[in-house]
């Protein structure tokens, strides 16, 4: 069947900020949508509000929208572009929720828009539980016990029946939200509650639980002629109980005979065609019951998802580029396989080695909250591993989490485990579990035993007993010979040990390991990813590293050499692995940057990292990709085949800068601002002397290296002080510290995160402003390409904090300051690429607060904003180019748009934590408001966000002593505006003294006028509360949490009360307009 | 465990370790694809001769069972992998693969770089190989290969094929009798057609057209198995004596023979179909299902008379032939597994198209 010519527009919407359930997988899926969907010739308008994607780059798309993902931007949008059709499965839950909500409202209907993929009836049938339900029933399909409920009263009724424990899930909703496993009665109104009020449609499904069945999932594809094929088969090692998100996964499946693959197979095929998903990818999840194998169907997404972009990098096969060509009217059999080029799409997957996710975690972040596992996902990025066996893949992963887990080691001696925290540890789900079944192992516990408490299938366990056996092994051997044989080192090797965990049983160094194993001949080899365990030639050159003895990359480079066009110069780029809170798509995208750009001027790249979320580990991307851990020894394994020209270290955020000095100390030829200038800036004493000889001014500070002389500084330096660790990203353990007492609380953290640097002290300086800026040397030229005006004061992290590009406050002199100082330190300090600085201003004096000669998290949110891919740029400078061989680019202070950056946080994913912002980073994602003016780009980041701001109704404001004098003007502008006040007692004087009808409202009791009864009534639209005084903070507590449940808009600043009032205004006078990011470039 | 190694043919050798059974033994190396279904690999009866690697490298994880035996024995000559689970699990495992090859005295050898292996296979073809744990000396394991015979040419239908007849009674009531010729049947074809209501009427190879025609069947089926089918010639003359006699459907080796009989020629792939993920057209139906392969012959489609043969199935990776209909005579053949075991069941459908077949040839 050819592609349609009936339509010729098609409108694609991406999934938004990146939030715990929802993240780069989106943009990797939605990327190659619109590449597949331009190479067939039509027109897409494309929209997204999250700047750090690779769709939202101007080139992927014919139309970009960098929109709030709301109904009302999207009608404007599809008002002004008049798309044919729009496809929904592949932005996440949020593309398909918009969809819906889009038909719903009869905009499709009315603009004539066509839903490709799933019409409108399938996706409801398929995320309506009821509507699911019958399906799965007509078709003879079996599944939990369950029934609904809309009020509290019919959830009673129903669990009834069900019994306990029982999983209560809300419809409607992302990665889990509301959903809970209620094991008794007292619990049970509290959390049928909850999910009925998470679910956009006041539902719950009450079901029988079916905790500690094994779990697995397959991600189907159908085309239009109903060719069905299963594309992978993935097993959870975690038992059912734990969302899927947060489990450690294997593909794939291990413990299924033949004949129960294929009727989970069966299953699936009638479930996709009785759901009439009619074209593109879906998953459906399975549990199997352990010793009766009675197997129940869980649930089905009718879209691509985080398993299928897990699929697609665990098989080679491009599960979203194809659900795109199915979309538009290809069958599977007309769609070529890219990696064999000779076979058809339709046909299975089937691999020669075993993959495995491991889920990151951010507990450290959000120390209220417990690590504990359930079914409401939690985990903020992941890692994947291939390896030749389980055990291999396990340990790769383990080092890929960056976890300063160097495999599945001992981090603690088992034998100081406590045998009663040990048992807690396994039985409940969490985030360290899989080290605790070590220690259980090693102390004997048992494969069985071990088992029957986690309930994580004896294969997995007995996988793991073999590893702590042989451990023992090995420890064994060196005790006896001082030595270990080379057979043993091999075996260590083929089972995933690294370099340094056998230097940790040899008492040596991983460099010497390396070496010894290098003398032994053990090296690394890599196999090819290819779809079909070898059976075709592979000519898409995707790698893992394993021991064996043949390998692949060495033969395709041997091939290339014997080519006529022979070797191009090779460019290496270190990638940022997992995504975790402080390190994420940002650097993602600019590692795709540097592939592109560096590809484009005709260099071989070749891309490192272990992330499947990413587009950096699509194979199109780079020239090769290595699928590997990001570790010293991985690196250099790649770097013996490869020998490239040169790498780059600058793009993937810390972690390869991490690795930069030993690598650097190892030979490799890093390309780029050199190892010592990064050192300079990260040293702070030789950064104190460097902006000292450009007399450029830092806060005061100090650095220590011990609790004590950390106390000593701080009282030195004076308090206020911020208090951090070198060599972090996104303000891991940094905190601001008024008074001695208070250091003493947190220094071992400091201190421990550190891991042996200095632990840094600054003098904080109060209500100062906070600039960001982003550059780009050649070390002749600097080119400033934005300077960022931050909302919040300085004190909270930047990548917390709202900002403002062009700033809109700042005078010209402090401009010229800010862009001379930049100028000069990226000089001074040779830098060859990218350079981000950010200072503070108080008053008219302007400080340096550090110096990251490195891509930051806001290049691409720069780049977007003035129209200039600062990555491609940086790439080509790192490679030899110079500032002069660019086109002109534009000059920053006079552009036509305003763009600002919202930060998007996960509280409502960890009950219990308190909203307040400092200055660790505690944000997920970004969206990017782009306006002709501040206040209607602020307005439209606030929509973004989800927190969009009231136009009428009342606000609720109850500030700091310090606030209350620049409140009342503000209420006053909201008055005007027609919002009804409310405050607390202190606040309200203030206000009614300046004219402001207030009405006084209690932070806590009963009555009325309780603040949180209002909440709960949904009468108030806005909330803003600056934190005070340790004694009301936990009333405030309250009301903030209040204002999560309620999903009402709370500002915690005054800077950001400003920028509200601005925003609401600027909604109700101007109103909305849209426009894509290729219009606002051909105006400036 | 001991060392061995695994020399093929053209002198490459792979190394590995043995399982408990030490020794030697020989046979056509040759590459299977699918993820799971080991147990039945092994059981098959169209395996014989061969020695069967395994790309997916974790092999044995769900042990063994007894309800997906497709023969009373392991065919397989040895076995090689990357690696043999030691604790396995599943409900309905009874043992461990490990003594399930120990039991039937099975070489298996693991630790083998079966990726490169692979390769190789593909690259070089499939080829004879031996496995020792007792001969490390090239010259000597070439010598002993040499006298091993080639798979072309050879008859191995006669090693697996009962001697005497049997009956397997239909599921339910009887609606078809069909004489099925046993070359090396799957336990899961005769289910397959019991389910159907057909008895099936189980027959050495040897029989002869006449013996056949005497029991009086509504059909004729021709059975999956092992080695050159052009050796099979007491069955092809059989079947070329049958043909518009009564309704005739064959499978794998089945399809073959039907081929020469009709006057065709089969040839040797280079390393033939092994796998459970092959996507096949059906022809007439234009609808792509994917399914279970196992052969290393193939029937050649030009040596066919095209005004009485015509291709129904063709596989999508190689377009080579997958199923054959005789344009006047009730006669269709399939070169894949319908019956799955492994596999998917796509195409349990043909079994319904014999049927069919039958139904409209009573009328």
């Amino acid at each position: 069947m050819p592609k349609r010519t009936d339509i010729k527009k098609i409108l694609l919407i991406g999934s938004g900020p990146i939030v715990i359930g929802q993240a780069c997988e989106f943009d990797y899926s939605g990327t190659q949508a619109c590449k597949a969907l331009r190479e067939e010739g039509y027109e897409i308008v494309l929209v997204n509000s999250n700047p750090a994607t690779i769709m939202t780059d101007p080139e992927t798309a014919d139309k970009t929208y960098i929109e709030p993902l709301s109904v009302e931007f999207l009608e404007l949008i599809i008002e002004k572009e008049r798309p044919d059709a729009i496809l929904p499965t592949l932005g996440g839950q949020t593309g398909l929720n918009l969809a819906v909500e889009l038909w719903e409202k009869g905009v499709l209907e009315k603009y004539k828009v066509e839903m490709l993929g799933a019409k409108y009836e399938v996706i409801k049938k398929a995320e309506d539980r009821k509507k699911f339900k019958q399906a799965c029933l007509s078709i003879g399909l079996d599944l939990p016990k369950s029934s609904f409920a809309y009020t509290l009263k019919e959830a009673h009724e129903s669990v009834k029946e069900i019994g306990f424990p029982c999983i209560i899930r809300s419809s409607f909703t992302l990665g889990g939200t509301g959903g809970s496993i209620v094991y008794s009665q007292d619990e049970f109104e509290a959390k049928a509650k909850l999910g009925i009020e998470s679910s956009m449609i006041s539902e719950i499904l009450i079901e029988e639980s079916i905790e500690g069945w094994k779990e697995y999932e397959l991600e189907v594809m159908r085309d239009k002629k109903d060719n069905v094929v299963i594309v992978c088969s993935i097993e959870n090692l975690d038992a059912m109980g734990v969302h899927t998100g947060d489990s450690i996964t294997v593909a794939p499946a291990q413990t299924l005979t033949d004949r129960e693959y294929q009727r989970m197979r069966d299953q699936s095929l009638a479930l996709i065609r009785e759901i009439g998903v009619e074209t593109g990818g879906s998953n459906i999840q399975f549990a199997v019951h352990p010793k009766t194998g009675r197997m129940v169907v869980i649930e089905m997404n009718p879209r691509v998802s985080r398993s299928s972009a897990l699929a697609s990098k665990a098989t080679g096969f491009p599960i979203a580029k194809f659900a795109a060509k199915l979309a538009v009217g290809y069958t599977l059999d007309e769609i070529q396989n890219d990696i064999t080029r000779e076979t058809p799409a339709s046909f299975e997957p089937t691999i020669d080695y075993c993959v495995i996710k491991i889920p990151r975690f951010t507990f450290e972040k959000f120390p209220e909250a417990k690590d504990v596992l359930g079914v409401q996902m939690k985990s903020v990025g992941e890692t994947m591993a291939i390896g030749r066996t389980f055990k291999e893949a396990l340990q790769k992963g383990l080092r890929g989490l960056e976890i300063h887990h160097i495999g599945f080691d001992n981090k603690m001696d088992y034998r100081i485990v406590d045998d009663a925290k040990m048992m807690h540890r396994l039985r409940e789900p969490n985030a360290s579990r899989i080290f605790y079944m070590k220690y259980a192992l090693q102390k004997g516990l048992g494969v069985e035993k071990v088992s029957e408490i986690t309930r994580v299938d004896i294969w997995f366990v007995a996988q793991l007993q073999q590893l702590v056996d042989f451990e023992r092994e090995i420890i064994a051997e060196f005790e006896n010979t001082k030595m270990l044989s080379a057979k043993t080192i091999r075996k260590a090797k083929e089972w995933g040990f690294s370099d340094a965990q056998l230097a940790e049983i040899m008492g040596s160094g991983e460099t010497e390991m390396r070496k010894l194993r290098k003398d032994m001949g053990i090296v690394a080899t890599f196999k090819v990813v290819d779809t079909c365990a070898a059976e075709f030639e592979a000519y898409t050159p995707y790698f893992y590293s394993t021991y064996e003895t043949e390998d692949e990359a060495i033969l395709q480079n041997e091939k290339i050499s014997r080519s006529k066009k022979g070797p191009r110069k090779k460019i290496m780029i270190l990638g940022g692995g997992p995504n975790r809170i402080g390190q994420g798509i940002e650097f993602d995208y600019c590692c795709c940057h540097a592939a592109f750009a560096l590809k484009e001027r005709g260099f071989e790249t070749i891309m490192v990292n272990s992330n499947p979320e990413t587009v950096s580990t699509d194979y199109d991307t780079s020239d090769r990709l290595y699928f590997e851990p990001l570790t010293f020894e991985d690196v250099m394994n790649i770097m013996d085949v490869e020998k490239p020209d040169g790498v780059i270290v600058q793009f993937g955020g810390q972690t390869p800068l991490n690795l930069a000095r030993r690598l650097q100390q190892a030979g490799v030829p890093i390309i780029g601002t050199s190892v010592d200038s990064i050192d300079v800036a990260e040293n702070r004493e030789r950064f104190s002397e460097l902006l000292n000889k450009l007399k450029i001014a830092q806060p005061a500070n100090a650095t220590a290296i011990t609790v004590e002389d950390a106390i000593v500084a701080a009282s030195h330096v004076g308090y206020p002080v911020l208090v951090r660790p070198s060599y972090v990203l996104g303000g891991r353990a940094m905190r601001i510290v008024y008074d001695e007492e208070t250091i003493l609380t947190f220094i071992d953290e400091v201190a421990d995160v550190s891991r042996g640097h200095p632990i840094l002290i600054d003098k904080f300086i109060e209500d100062a402003m906070e600039v960001d800026v982003d550059a780009i040397c050649d070390g002749r030229e600097v080119f400033v390409a934005g300077i960022m005006e931050h909302i919040e004061n300085a004190g909270i992290h930047s990548g917390d904090s709202a900002c403002v590009l062009p700033p809109h406050t700042l005078s010209e002199e402090i401009l010229t300051e800010i862009k001379d100082s930049t100028k000069r330190i990226a000089l001074a300090l040779n830098v060859i690429g990218l350079l981000n600085i950010q200072f503070a201003i108080k008053g008219d004096k302007v400080f340096v607060l550090e110096v990251n000669p490195r891509a930051s998290r806001t290049v691409p949110f720069v780049s977007k904003a003035i129209g200039v891919p600062l990555a491609k740029m940086a790439a080509r400078i790192m490679a030899g180019e110079k500032l002069a061989d660019f086109p002109k680019l534009p000059d920053i202070d006079r552009l036509k748009q305003v763009a600002v950056k919202e930060c998007v946080l996960p509280f409502s994913r960890f009950s219990g934590v308190d909203i307040i912002l400092g200055p660790e980073m505690k944000s997920t994602g970004e969206v990017m408001g782009l306006a002709p003016t501040f206040g209607a780009a602020f307005a439209k980041s606030q929509v973004a966000a989800n927190q969009a701001l009231p136009k009428k109704g009342s606000v609720f404001i109850s500030v700091h002593e310090n606030d209350k004098r620049h409140i009342a003007f503000m209420a006053k502008r909201l008055q005007d505006l027609g919002f009804k006040i409310y405050a607390t007692k202190g606040t309200a004087k203030v206000l009614r003294s300046s004219g402001v009808a207030t009405v006084i409202v209690d932070k806590t009791g009963e009555g009325e006028h309780n603040i949180l009864t209002l909440l709960e009534k949904n009468e108030i639209n806005l909330i803003i509360n600056t934190p005070s005084g340790k004694k009301s903070q936990s009333d405030m507590r309250r009301i903030r949490s209040a204002s999560i449940r309620q999903a009402i808009p709370c500002i915690t600043t005054l800077q950001g009360a400003w920028a509200a009032v601005h925003g609401i205004e600027a909604s109700l006078k101007e109103g909305f307009t849209v426009e894509s990011l290729q219009s606002y470039y051909s105006r400036s | 465990m001991k060392d061995a190694i695994l020399f093929l043919e053209d002198g490459k050798i792979f190394r590995g370790t043995s399982l408990n059974t030490y020794g030697e033994t020989a046979g056509e190396v040759v590459f299977n694809t699918a993820l799971s279904g080991y147990q039945e690999v092994l059981t098959d009866p169209s395996y014989a001769g061969q020695i069967v690697v395994m790309t997916y490298p974790l092999i044995g994880n769900y042990g063994i069972n007894a309800e997906d035996l497709e023969s009373d024995k392991i065919h397989v000559k040895g076995f090689v992998v990357k690696e043999f689970c030691r604790t396995h699990s599943n409900y309905r495992a009874t043992q461990s693969l490990i003594q399930y090859l120990d039991e039937h005295k099975i070489i298996g050898i693991e630790g083998v770089d079966t990726r490169a292996l692979t390769r190789h296979l593909r690259l070089s073809g499939a080829m004879k190989g031996l496995i020792s744990t007792t001969d490390f000396d090239p010259v000597s394991l070439k010598a002993k290969l040499a006298k091993v015979p080639s798979m072309e040419g050879a008859d191995w239908v006669k090693e697996v094929a009962p001697k005497e007849p049997y009956v397997v009674a239909a599921v339910g009531p009887r609606k078809y009798k069909v004489v099925v010729v046993d070359c090396g049947i799957k336990r899961n074809i005769l289910r397959e057609m019991a389910l159907l209501g057909i008895e099936c009427h189980v027959v050495p190879p040897s029989m002869s057209a006449e013996d056949i025609l005497a029991r009086k069947a509504d059909g004729l089926f021709l059975s999956s198995g092992p080695g050159d089918p052009a050796a099979v010639t007491y069955v092809i003359e059989t079947v070329r004596r049958l043909i518009g006699k009564l309704p005739i459907f064959g499978i794998c080796l089945g399809n073959q023979m039907i081929g020469l009989a009709l006057g065709g020629r089969t040839y040797k792939l280079k390393f033939g179909h092994h796998g459970i993920n092959h996507p096949v057209k059906d022809l007439e139906s234009g609808r792509i299902s994917i399914t279970s392969q196992n052969h290393g012959f193939c029937v050649d489609i030009n040596s066919l008379d095209k005004n009485e043969v015509e291709v129904i199935h063709v596989n999508l990776n190689d377009k080579s032939v997958e199923g054959l209909r005789h344009k006047k005579h009730p006669l269709f053949s399939i070169q894949y597994h319908p019956e799955a075991c492994p596999g998917p069941n796509d195409a349990k459908y043909l079994f319904g198209k014999f049927t069919d077949m039958m139904d409209q040839h009573k009328k």
